[in-house]
């Protein structure tokens, strides 16, 4: 075995009340790719903070060796100029500069004074062909999609001589092609000796490509698993992360059918900017009372175009089709026109379009359902406190009051609040679109929970996600999208990944 | 609704009955973490008091600064609420010089009664209003620019129809509006005995609804301050307001226009708090897209909401013209700096979504304390716009560095 790269040695990072490292123990050989596993909260994100000089030498306890010497990081610039990069979540690129500028934004290829633009274009095109880009380096980075944004992000780090590079959930809102082509690229640059830390929720990824995975929870290392020699697998992984065997992934439900609920017909939606673009082609579909309905499709097959679209004309131009409940026509024009008609909606991006943020839990519970708790205009505060200090119990929201503000919450509570908000309009049809992601193995479940008491109580439910496992678990049938079509469904019992897939890349092939 | 099957933390039970010292003491650190902006506004009260010799807080100085910086105080008003929704209004400045001169037109060169051109003034602020909230929520150019335009426009109005002259003076009881005070009904001693009885009606209205709030709270089973503290607070309060209305009666009495501010401060208050406009408006600043997903009619909202800064606008022309008893082509100008200033010291937030009306209020009596002291010491006129210039900086700074502060420390 080589030496190890990066070895922290007892880490301990406190912050006020909270501690959120206890003597973390990390060990990193060279050049494997290392993926790091955790639950939400765990503090795989201190760790890297840490590691990258965020929180600098000094605010925390231990000690880093990197290359065989002691650092002390006092700032990001500290740990980039060892050849630490990190590349997070939330993409740190400009949309309105090209390629080439962000590559070298910070890091400018000067002649003098002057940026010299012919270099800068040329060392960008060299860099954008070892990530197998087939770009331009002067088109501006906010016409490429995120897979592609993903690869310039690793394009700069590699401008800057990367040795170890940090890719904080990198394929999270990745397709799957994209994410495939990541993979592949960091098994590449592997090749060249560059070392790669890679958190991530998931498994199957982590499964496929890592050398080595380091298990946090609650803030400890809980164990470093050798994928190949130890033979591990997803279950194993699991059982590291949540501390115990989670036997069923998605709790057991025993479905209760009633009559139909929502029918849509023939519902046609073209694109708000270039109407000419169908996105959603004739599709029809049925939900019944109590039963759980998922739709799968491959990004950009059109799946969360249908919803918003017939969640009161939310996304879309020329939008034809129709809409029945219980079996009567209904219009649905606006938002307000589908809440009174027993119509929720839950965003696949909660943080930008489902909560507000800088308001406290009770505000966003409320603000969906205000006409329940007014009264000539006026809100009841105290009923709205105790409606959402209901759903902090039943929903196991963990905070220790509704006042907590809700963008200090864990990713899992976010969505509890999501959902609280819209079981609060007492809705008949709950469309719920990604609702488990960015959500750990735990949440999750609680998740689950949650969606099937809906199904329970007689609400009709769709569910759309890229997770086909999830799909397959929660849901009694599946409709699979292709390019804006619905190509088919199963029962849940008789679907299968493979078959989903066929079905979900059907149109695609025939075009 | 059955629990979820995962183990439940049990964080909510409340702090059990603490003693009224680490009451007190709670309420004081959530206090200065909350509002060092209030902090701020007595520090600054206390300074000028100290520097003037005490000439700042005498009956007619006091009674002075309530007349001078009232129509600032409106406009900051509608001004919070345009914030809060994550826009702007540049024009205010203009709209208080042209809702001012069509009352004048009225009042002065058509020998209309005062009530005529209030009349008037109003519904030239509403149409005012109508204009810039059709431009930005139903054509959906920013606010910024729609009323930068305004700003422009109304200017020129102005200009237009008063032909570039100033139009004065008006007949006295147009003046009263904003010159005219409420005394002498009960008669007194060397000072003004209606002025301290409406202001302690108010207070025994302010505690009642005080010692409601708490009841309904109690019957909501949240936590409250305890029944000491919570009488402190209202003593508190108490002094301060029998204090103010003291150094009022003993100078010219009520002034109708507190009368008005008291008014629009308690409705607006309510406004933004308590009603499910006032959430929407939130919503809207805090996060546009799930606002709309949310059932919000975001357009009909952003539109009144510059209905309503158009009226407020116009309310501060009336009293902007009566107390300067004349309509001038250039009155109010920078008006809508001030009252922006006012939003920002009181801890609005430049991206929407936080605000009050309350936090408005202090922001512009802390600025109106300020350039009030100042004159009084005789600062000359450059010297007190780099005061100002640099009390809004401090201000946010501070403010933004107490919000650090709190975050970390939790």
């Amino acid at each position: 075995m080589t030496s190890p790269i990066l070895e922290m040695r007892s880490i301990t990072k406190t912050f006020p009340g909270v501690k959120a490292l206890q003597d973390v123990t990390l060990s990193v050989q060279r050049g494997e790719i290392h993926a790091i596993c955790g639950e939400n909260g765990a503090g795989k994100s201190t760790l890297m903070k840490v590691l990258s000089g965020v929180h600098p030498h000094g605010t925390y306890d231990g000690t880093i060796l990197f290359d065989g010497e002691e650092v002390r990081f006092g700032s990001i610039n500290d740990s980039e100029a060892k050849g630490i990069v990190i590349i997070h979540q939330e993409l740190a690129l400009v949309p309105f500069l090209s390629v080439a500028e962000n590559i070298f934004l910070g890091n400018e290829q000067r002649h003098g004074a002057l940026i010299d633009w012919n270099r800068t274009n040329a060392e960008a095109a060299k860099l954008l062909a070892r990530v197998g880009l087939d770009e331009n380096p002067t088109t501006s980075v906010g016409q490429l999609g995120v897979g592609k944004q993903q690869l310039i992000e690793i394009a700069k780090a590699l401008s800057k001589e990367v040795k170890l590079l940090i890719l904080d959930e990198p394929t999270a809102a990745l397709n799957d092609d994209d994410s495939e082509h990541l993979l592949a690229l960091l098994r590449q640059l592997q090749g060249q000796g560059i070392t790669c830390i890679m958190i991530s929720h998931k498994l199957n990824e982590i499964a496929e490509i890592a050398d080595s995975t380091t298990i946090i929870r609650d803030g400890r290392t809980i164990e470093t698993l050798r994928m190949k020699a130890d033979a591990v697998t997803q279950d194993r992984i699991i059982r590291g992360m949540v501390g115990r065997d989670l036997e069923h992934r998605y709790p057991g439900r025993t479905p209760a059918i009633g009559e139909e609920i929502l029918r849509i017909e023939d519902w046609t939606v073209h694109h708000p900017t270039q109407p000419e673009r169908v996105v959603v082609d004739r599709a029809s579909l049925e939900v019944r009372a109590g039963e759980i309905v998922g739709i799968a499709g491959l990004m950009g097959a059109g799946r969360t175009e249908l919803a918003m679209s017939v969640f009161g004309r939310s996304y879309g131009s020329r939008i034809t089709g129709r809409i029945f409940l219980r079996g009567k026509e209904i219009q649905v024009r606006t938002v307000s026109e589908a809440i009174g008609h027993g119509l929720a909606y839950t965003t696949e991006d909660r943080k930008h379009y489902g909560l507000n943020l800088i308001q406290d839990i009770r505000t966003n519970i409320a603000s969906a359902s205000l006409h329940r708790l007014s009264a000539n205009g006026f809100v009841n505060g105290n009923e709205e406190i105790k409606v959402a200090e209901g759903y902090r119990r039943d929903m196991n929201i963990r905070t220790p009051n509704v006042m907590a503000q809700v963008g200090k919450l864990s990713g899992g509570n976010q969505q509890k609040v999501v959902l609280s908000k819209w079981i609060h309009t007492n809705p008949d049809v709950l469309i719920l679109d990604e609702p488990t992601r960015g959500i750990d193995v735990g949440a999750k479940y609680e998740i689950y929970t949650i969606i099937n008491r809906l199904a329970d109580a007689g609400k009709a439910v769709i569910v759309i996600s890229s997770e086909l496992p999830e799909l397959l678990g929660i849901c009694d049938r599946i409709y699979a999208l292709s390019a804006g079509r619905i190509t088919g469904q199963l029962p849940s019992e008789r679907a299968t990944q493979e078959s989903l897939m066929e079905l979900m890349t059907k149109e695609r092939e025939q075009v | 609704m059955a629990a979820v099957t995962t183990p439940q933390r049990n964080l909510s039970a409340p702090p059990a009955g603490p003693s009224a010292v680490a009451g007190l003491k709670d309420l004081v650190t959530r206090n200065v973490r909350q509002s060092g902006i209030y902090i701020a506004f007595v520090a600054i009260i206390a300074l000028f008091a100290v520097l003037t010799g005490g000439l700042s807080l005498s009956p007619g100085n006091v009674t002075n600064i309530v007349l001078q910086y009232s129509y600032i105080l409106i406009l900051a008003i509608g001004m919070v609420i345009v914030i809060i929704a994550g826009h702007i209004d540049l024009s205010v400045g203009s709209v208080v010089a042209l809702t001012g001169a069509v009352s004048a037109i009225l009042v002065i060169r058509g020998g209309q009664p005062w009530w005529v051109g209030a009349l008037a003034a109003i519904a030239v602020g509403l149409a005012v209003g109508a204009w810039q909230g059709f431009w930005v929520a139903y054509i959906g150019i920013p606010a910024f620019i729609v009323t930068l335009a305004g700003m422009l426009l109304f200017r020129g109005l102005t200009q237009l129809v008063l032909d570039n002259i100033s139009l004065s003076p008006f007949p006295s009881d147009y003046g009263r509006i904003a010159g005219g005070f409420l005394n002498g009904l009960f008669g007194g001693n060397g000072y003004d005995v209606f002025t301290v009885v409406i202001a302690a009606v108010a207070l025994l209205g302010y505690a009642w609804s005080q010692f409601r709030a708490r009841q309904a709270r109690i019957h909501y089973q949240q936590t409250v301050e305890t029944m000491p503290l919570f009488v402190l607070k209202i003593v508190v309060v108490a002094a301060v307001v029998m204090w103010f209305a003291w150094q009022l009666a003993h100078s010219r009495g009520l002034p109708i226009v507190l009368i008005i501010l008291a008014f629009l401060i308690i409705t607006y208050s309510v406004v933004t708090s308590r009603t499910v406009f006032g959430r929407h408006v939130y919503a809207i600043g805090g996060n546009l897209p799930a606002a709309q997903l949310s059932g919000v009619k975001v357009k009909r909202i952003n539109f009144w909401i510059f209905v309503n800064m158009g009226f407020l606008a116009a309310l501060a022309g009336i009293v902007f013209s009566s107390r300067s008893n004349a309509a001038q082509p250039g009155a109010g100008n920078m008006f809508e700096l001030d009252a922006i200033a006012a939003c920002f010291i009181g801890g609005a937030s430049v991206s929407g979504g936080i605000g009050r009306v309350g936090g408005a209020m202090v922001g512009g009596l802390i600025m109106a304390v300020m350039s009030n002291g100042m004159q009084l010491m005789g600062v000359n006129q450059n010297m007190q716009q780099v005061v100002k210039g640099l009390v809004l900086l401090l201000a946010v700074a501070f403010d933004i560095y107490n919000k650090r502060r709190a975050a970390s420390a939790r």
